[in-house]
């Protein structure tokens, strides 16, 4: 049990790590991270308290802790990846909306640009 | 305004636009090329359509949507759609217009199933057809002959809803939910539709099945959905 909890502690910190190295780069925004980072305490967490850890797996009903900590994990990831797709459908909305409305003006522009043709400076 | 979205109609949006023009002279054609591979912009600029041209493939809903858009802020009061591979026959577009007109609802279907005369079409989509029937029969307790029909005429009441709600995958029926759901009035006028004058439709039988899939799953979100809170992009 305790190799398994350490293999998940393991996990959290490299998560961790990897989240803090991408927010240094910019390869992802703040705001974005928050969700992983959280997913990654919670595991770090669970993992080395083992008396929380257990509490949760009563709680759940589940006899075998690393059972209920795997339980946990996947919730969370489900939360996060949900989270993402709601992300994801926000801005493939905007995206789509923007790209309508450049169609538009760029064809506007085309009009004015006909109707009144660029002068030359010189 | 006479609404062709276009993806790849190359081989008839000329003769699409120009049939336009003849059978209702005056009318504006605007089609929205939708990042055509092909030269579906030139062709239809040659036959004297204006042309929106989206920056990437949005799909028939988004392409279809940027029209509606358009029209919407450009003031317009009716618009026709149309496709671009040359089913609809351009000389029922007066049809639609004068029904939309004098019967004052906010959008008008040309169905192809109204004028006594089945039309061939593949199993896999008279089924499709058949079943969005009865569902849409259940939802707006109304028959709708032709529901797959993308040949409709729509108000400006109708415009102002779809300029900026509009469904992007197979958007027909969707969009008759969409309508219900603000209890705006569409009636159907037979039409006689043609055989493509070039190209492929994108629906096989094997997407048939999807289609039918997504569409349900479209029509219950529709229903469903919420959209005080959304905000006006």
């Amino acid at each position: 049990m305790d190799r398994l909890l350490n293999i998940v502690a393991g996990m959290s910190i490299l998560l961790i790590g990897m989240v803090f190295l991408a927010i240094r780069r910019a390869h992802i925004r703040v705001e974005y991270s928050v969700s992983w980072l959280s997913a990654a305490l919670v595991m770090l967490i669970l993992s080395q308290w083992q008396w929380a850890l257990l509490q949760f797996a009563q709680f759940l009903g589940v006899n075998n802790a690393p059972f209920a900590l795997l339980l946990i994990m996947l919730s969370l990831f489900v939360i996060v990846f949900f989270r993402f797709s709601v992300i994801i459908s926000d801005l493939k909305d905007a995206n789509i909306a923007l790209t309508q409305k450049l169609a538009i003006i760029e064809y506007q522009l085309q009009h004015v640009q006909e109707k009144h043709p660029p002068t030359d400076p010189s | 305004m006479i609404l062709i979205p276009a993806y790849n109609e190359g081989g008839s949006i000329r003769r699409v636009v120009t049939e336009a023009r003849t059978k209702v002279p005056g009318a504006p054609i605007l089609v929205i090329d939708d990042c055509s591979m092909d030269d579906t912009r030139t062709e239809a600029i040659i036959a004297g359509a204006d042309v929106i041209s989206v920056p990437y493939h949005l799909g028939l809903g988004g392409c279809v949507q940027a029209g509606y858009r358009y029209a919407y802020d450009a003031g317009f009061h009716y618009v026709i759609r149309i496709d671009g591979d040359g089913q609809h026959d351009p000389r029922f577009i007066p049809l639609l217009f004068e029904r939309l007109r004098e019967s004052r609802v906010e959008m008008v279907i040309g169905s192809r199933y109204l004028n006594g005369k089945v039309p061939a079409t593949s199993f896999a989509r008279g089924v499709g057809i058949w079943f969005f029937r009865q569902v849409l029969r259940l939802i707006l307790d109304k028959e709708v002959h032709d529901p797959t029909s993308g040949f409709v005429g729509v108000s400006r009441q109708a415009l102002e809803v779809f300029a900026r709600s509009f469904p992007l995958e197979y958007p027909e029926i969707e969009a008759l939910v969409v309508l219900q759901r603000r209890q705006f009035q569409f009636v159907e006028v037979p039409v006689v539709m043609r055989a493509r004058m070039a190209g492929q439709s994108t629906i096989t039988t094997l997407r048939s099945f999807s289609y039918v899939l997504h569409v349900l799953l479209g029509v219950v979100v529709n229903i469903l959905k919420y959209e005080g809170k959304r905000r006006k992009v």
